[in-house]
């Protein structure tokens, strides 16, 4: 039985290494078709594996159901963190921090939207538009006057934002009550209870979350990001740290009973679908790629390779510092609000701090600055770590499965002194390759 | 001025000033790094900023540059005050420069490392590039070929795909001089270019510098040690020590002044090279 199950786990990990291959392969094709046929494809094959039965055995069982839909959102939360430390150079542990809000985010809107309660909904989504007009603004004052303080910015920042979070709960609260009826009763369910539109307020509830992330993440890194790149370091560790120490007291210092404190919140609608998850994860992908190869993809890169020099070429060296934060925490708060609803139960354990150092971990690992090995690293090390060594290891005991936490240190021991660069150093993946080979096959065709 | 401290005649029109400085002080703590510094660089000069180590100079760029804020004084280009811009700001209205210790982008290709320069005139935003538009493909290929030409007209074209860490050191100069110039300066300052160079590369730099300053109509200037560049290509020099100018004249005035011996050499080999007060 171990050695079966080693080999079939050797297997699915050297599979899904060739499927994520043929995927950036077919998406970076000329062709139209081929790119489109090659997603459709790549979907199907998942999709497949996971319903299609041949007798007792399927392809993909529940448990790799569960390791697909982490990996994918750990690629997410990784993807981002690469960008803020591998094309940015800014050393973060807040990740872990964003992935948590965002997941608790969308978990909240979601959950109070099943027990009839549209405020969620309404509140978060008012105050996120609210507050990234509100941000909006104030930069466009700020930028009036020049020379002021980033801490006089950041207070005019949080004040404009706490206004709308504050005019948001009050919007809420007045256009719920009206809502309520409409979602009927359980026994004759209203239109709003209806499950496509429980579907559109997921996919809403995932991109609000993103967004929260997003804007929590700008308020926190416009001050911080001032600080030089150690000083930064420990205090997005601090960042983590109050998250979760904020999770545990969701019930007591905040107002959030549904979320149960350190007791972890439960009853989250499993909305999360293989759809969704690909869905989201190709559109991140497609982003950050996009994004790394245009004029502001080399602006990032310039502020990792030498600060003083990119000023001196004329980047804004602060705005785009915050600029890869605010994008790379938007990734995590995604990937937050897609791990919600799949695995269905948050608890505060979840996003300590510690367990925070995994997709920094995977980043190294895949190797800095490159897109493929993080994705790569990110469904390879949750196939190996959590399905292979865990289940190999049970066979030993109950406890021995602590052992991977030993065993796997020890591997990224090995690896940093074999291979500093990461496991895949810099190369990318079809769609994921710099550009510039086609640009010039179009160049000389002209 | 220059013109006070300047014997030969200035022609009837000179042309206008680039850059004017008056009064520029900067204090780190007790030391006055730079102390109640002028200067004025007129278009299609190149002038020389010499002086011993720590006298000041590279901090004077700093603040032109904007990477420091001055503790008082002016800094005028084109008659607008750069005091309180932000660096990208500076580089934006048109002053490029180079690094005393050679500051490329490592880890890019030369190429990327020309295109970050081209940045602020991207000429797409950054939804164009999200959803690779037809104007993010028209104008990044532009951007693209133009950068390759302008590596062309340094010579530097074969090296456009190589990381620019992987180049020989007097390369890296060129190229750092090249991507200074792609950010389209109107006043160009040069930070030790010769800084580590042989003998024969220093007379390729020369002839390059004034290669760029024709080809792309700047102002040029420079901070120098090699004395036998900065005598031979700098028409008016400007010597700093101790955060003060000492003296300013063209090449041959400064050569002889006894204050900047004596900078250079100490009290006791001015009065050796027979040179009273």
């Amino acid at each position: 039985m171990e050695l079966g199950f080693l080999i079939l786990s050797i297997v699915k990990i050297v599979a899904i290494l060739a499927y994520l291959y043929g995927l950036f392969w077919a998406m970076g094709h000329q062709n139209k078709i081929v790119k489109v046929a090659g997603i459709v494809i790549a979907f199907a094959l998942i999709q497949l594996a996971l319903t299609v039965k041949f007798g007792e055995t399927q392809i993909l069982n529940d448990f790799d159901r569960g390791l697909v839909f982490q990996a994918c959102t750990m690629t997410m939360v990784a993807l981002g963190l690469n960008l803020i430390y591998g094309f940015n150079g800014q050393f973060s542990l807040a990740q872990w921090g964003f992935y948590g809000i965002g997941a608790y985010t969308a978990a909240d809107i979601t959950y109070r939207w099943n027990v009839r309660d549209a405020r969620g909904l309404l509140v978060a989504g008012i105050g996120v538009i609210l507050g990234g007009l509100m941000i909006l603004a104030v930069s466009r004052l700020v930028r009036r006057y020049k020379g002021m303080p980033v801490l006089s910015q950041f207070t005019l920042y949080l004040i404009s934002c706490v206004l709308a979070g504050a005019i948001a709960v009050y919007i809420g609260n007045a256009i719920n009550p009206a809502l309520v009826p409409l979602f009927g009763t359980p026994d004759a369910p209203g239109i709003l209870a209806s499950p496509a539109v429980l579907q559109v307020v997921f996919l809403l509830a995932v991109l609000i979350a993103g967004a929260f992330a997003a804007e929590v993440s700008f308020l926190f890194g416009l001050p911080v990001l001032t600080l030089g790149s150690d000083y930064f370091g420990i205090a997005t560790l601090g960042f983590a740290i109050v998250v979760q120490t904020l999770m545990v007291n969701t019930d007591t210092i905040l107002p959030f009973p549904e979320m149960k404190g350190g007791r972890g919140m439960i009853g989250i609608p499993k909305l999360t679908t293989w759809f969704w998850a690909f869905l989201f994860l190709i559109i991140i992908i497609v982003v950050m790629r996009n994004l790394i190869y245009s004029s502001t993809g080399r602006a990032i890169m310039s502020v990792r390779e030498d600060e003083t020099a990119a000023k001196a070429m004329g980047i804004d060296v602060a705005f785009y510092k915050l600029f890869a934060f605010v994008v790379g925490s938007l990734f995590a708060g995604i990937g937050g609000g897609v791990y919600a609803h799949y695995i269905g139960f948050l608890s505060p354990g979840t996003f300590d701090f510690l367990v925070g150092f995994n997709p920094l971990i995977i980043v190294v690992f895949g190797g800095l600055g490159s897109m493929t090995g993080t994705i790569a690293a990110s469904f390879g090390w949750i196939f190996f770590l959590e399905g292979l060594l865990r289940v190999l290891l049970s066979q030993l005991g109950t406890e021995a499965p602590t052992w991977r936490y030993v065993l796997y240190p020890i591997a990224l021991l090995l690896l940093m002194l074999l291979r500093p660069q990461g496991l895949l150093g810099n190369v990318e993946w079809g769609f994921l390759k710099r550009p510039v080979a086609a640009l010039q096959a179009k160049a000389a065709g002209r | 001025m220059i013109a006070t401290a300047n014997t030969t005649p200035i022609p009837a029109q000179a042309p206008e000033p680039v850059l004017e400085i008056h009064g520029l002080t900067k204090v780190f703590g007790g030391l006055r790094a730079v102390s109640n510094f002028d200067l004025t660089v007129r278009r299609g000069a190149l002038d020389g900023l010499i002086g011993p180590n720590g006298a000041g100079k590279t901090t004077v760029f700093n603040m032109i540059s904007g990477l420091y804020t001055p503790t008082s004084g002016d800094i005028y280009f084109y008659g607008e005050n750069l005091v309180g811009m932000e660096p990208h700001e500076i580089t934006q209205l048109g002053i490029g420069r180079t690094f005393q210790n050679i500051r490329l982008f490592p880890n890019l290709t030369v190429l990327t490392n020309v295109l970050v320069a081209y940045h602020p005139h991207a000429g797409y935003g950054l939804l164009d590039g999200l959803v690779r538009s037809r104007r993010f493909d028209v104008k990044e290929r532009e951007m693209i070929e133009r950068a390759r030409d302008f590596l062309a007209i340094f010579g530097l074209e074969r090296y456009q795909d190589e990381l620019a860490k992987n180049l020989p050191y007097g390369e890296q100069r060129r190229v750092e001089i090249a991507r200074a110039l792609a950010s389209e300066p109107k006043l160009l300052l040069l930070d030790e270019p010769a800084a580590g160079m042989n003998p024969a590369e220093i007379g390729r730099l020369m002839e390059y510098i004034h290669f760029i300053r024709d080809r792309f109509n700047l102002t040029i200037l420079l901070i120098e040690h090699q004395m036998r560049l900065v005598m031979n290509i700098c028409e008016q020099i400007t010597v700093m020590d101790f955060g003060e100018v000492i003296a300013r004249g063209t090449p041959a005035e400064v050569q002889n002044d006894v204050r900047v011996i004596e900078a250079y050499l100490g009290r006791g080999a001015a009065a050796r090279q027979g040179v009273s007060m």
